[in-house]
């Protein structure tokens, strides 16, 4: 059985929050943690007592974050390092409320990634099943250079170009300079792009995001109860998920069976079709990935993602405007969180320059491996 | 001189891997009821799930899956050779390696297309490790990702 989403149990966003994002040598996870979800309990009108559920991601020192913050949930969970585990958080709070199990629920991220040296590749480096037998004797190691196979085999497959990988990076900080959180905000050319070094070739630097400390926080509660508070309710009208952990790190279909299953159910569940969405926001680790899940959750054919991202549809004025902060290209490595917040507050409709003009409705696309797709919309129905 | 680049940790279940490519053989276990090949050393078949696989020898033959090229420095072992390229191999028998392309002039993407035809070369690099490398195909070049 599926939970269903409808207006008499619905769920909504009440309150959120991202800290600064860069350097923050001063802060670990737990404080990153404090400080986000300190600011999302007073974006929400509520206090710290308010709050009987709290979701963790990456945060280490959950511990120390609850004796400080000084509450006492009925509900804590706590999901391991990697975006991937970012829609298994999110899918607990949004049951747990679902089901009485709590009433409103922070999901709180922490990221020291940048201070603590966070390092993706190289020794100590667990990604890739068997990567300690069989990748590091070859020198293979690190998710960008998986990226950069996965874009290799479906240029030759499709004939997708960096000349498209770089237009997603350009439009993306194009929204970044509209962003003042964002880390990087100077607009690149395509020279710039192809000026940057091959970190794991096809792939530049550009086609990197970027490792940063910072923390998001949400709060989510029932559709009731978020109505009477401070903010416009934004309801999270459908969720699904589907894992595509079997067919390794490197699929054969990029992953696109998966993000159509996902694709499927979350537009039957919400209501809501591509027609009606009016903002994406998609999980941008490296560049490919964004051209895998406008594919997989069918924004264009199948082969077709590197053309219809240069096309200009995913800038702001486009058709599907994505990304507006920057993503995690050019605001921050913040693995999904700062996306969704992002979502959140395109629906409340206040961000300025960079408002994408009567939005309503603002997908979340995360095209794996724990591929996961969020509906956000300012109806409950 | 002492060999820098990383080496596979082996262990019990891998141990059979690393005594056949010693012997210039490429061996993998093979699931006794379906006859898939698997990099899993595990007894269980993540094609039919049955329990019990068989070591078997396979042909060194296969073709280029994808590849890439690593210009930033990961493993000081490698700061000889950046770039250097990594691939994704495709052995006939149907189960995917990753390895280098050796033989190449300049061992760039260009000379190592997806579909390229490959077979199998054994470079001893310590008395216990020998690595399974390939080359191309003198059969040609295959056109079919």
């Amino acid at each position: 059985m599926e939970f269903d989403f409808k207006p008499s149990n619905s769920v909504a966003v009440a309150g959120v929050a991202t800290t600064d994002f860069g350097k923050l040598p001063q802060h670990d996870t737990a404080s990153l943690g404090i400080w986000a979800f300190r600011e999302a309990v007073a974006d929400a009108g509520l206090t710290p007592a308010d709050i009987d559920g709290v979701v963790f991601h990456r945060v280490e020192d959950y511990q120390k974050f609850l004796q400080i913050t000084n509450i006492a949930p009925r509900l804590v969970v706590s999901a391991t390092e990697g975006g991937r585990m970012f829609g298994s958080s999110i899918q607990v709070a949004v049951q747990a409320i679902m089901s009485g199990a709590a009433r409103t629920v922070a999901l709180v991220y922490g990221n020291d990634g940048r201070s603590a040296g966070a390092r993706y590749g190289g020794q100590d480096d667990s990604y890739g099943t068997g990567s300690d037998q069989f990748w590091a004797p070859y020198g293979m190691t690190s998710p960008g250079a998986v990226h950069a196979m996965l874009h290799q085999r479906h240029k030759a497959l499709y004939g997708t170009t960096e000349e498209q990988l770089a237009a997603i990076s350009m439009t993306f900080r194009k929204h970044a300079s509209l962003n003042p959180k964002a880390v990087l905000q100077k607009p690149i050319t395509i020279d710039d792009y192809f000026a940057a070094p091959f970190i794991c070739e096809p792939l530049r630097r550009l086609d990197y995001c970027l490792i940063n400390d910072g923390g998001v926080a949400l709060i989510l509660t029932s559709g009731e109860h978020a109505r009477d508070l401070k903010q416009k309710p934004v309801y999270v009208r459908g969720m699904a998920q589907r894992s595509r952990f079997a067919s390794g790190e490197l699929p054969e279909d990029f992953g696109y069976a998966a993000m159509q299953d996902v694709s499927k159910r979350i537009h039957e569940k919400s209501g809501l079709g591509r027609s009606d969405v009016d903002s994406l926001m998609i999980y941008d680790n490296f560049t490919p990935i964004v051209v895998f899940a406008l594919e997989g959750f069918g924004y264009c054919g199948r082969g077709e993602g590197g053309a219809f991202a240069r096309s200009g549809a995913l800038a702001l004025g486009g058709r599907y405007p994505t990304n507006t902060n920057g993503g995690h290209l050019s605001e921050s490595y913040m693995q999904g969180w700062s996306l969704n917040v992002e979502a959140v507050r395109q629906v409340r409709g206040d961000l300025g320059a960079r408002q994408v003009q009567d939005a309503k409705v603002v997908q979340y696309l995360q095209g794996g491996p724990m591929i996961t797709s969020i509906m956000y919309c300012e109806e409950d129905r | 001189m002492s060999y820098e680049k990383p080496l596979p940790r082996i262990d019990e279940l891998s141990r059979p891997f690393w005594d056949a490519a010693r012997e210039n053989v490429l061996s993998l276990p093979r699931c006794n009821a379906c006859k898939t090949f698997h990099t899993s050393m595990e007894p269980w078949c993540s094609r039919c799930g049955h329990e019990g696989a068989t070591w078997e020898r396979l042909s060194g033959r296969g073709r280029i899956w994808s590849s890439c090229r690593f210009h930033k420095l990961y493993y000081k072992g490698f700061a000889g050779d950046v770039p250097y390229n990594v691939a994704m191999v495709e052995l006939d028998e149907g189960v995917k390696l990753v390895t280098n392309i050796v033989g190449l002039p300049n061992g760039t993407l260009d000379e190592m297309p997806i579909g390229m035809l490959v077979e199998a070369v054994f470079e001893a690099v310590t008395p216990e490790v020998t690595l399974v490398k390939f080359k191309p195909s003198a059969s040609g070049t295959g056109d079919v990702p």
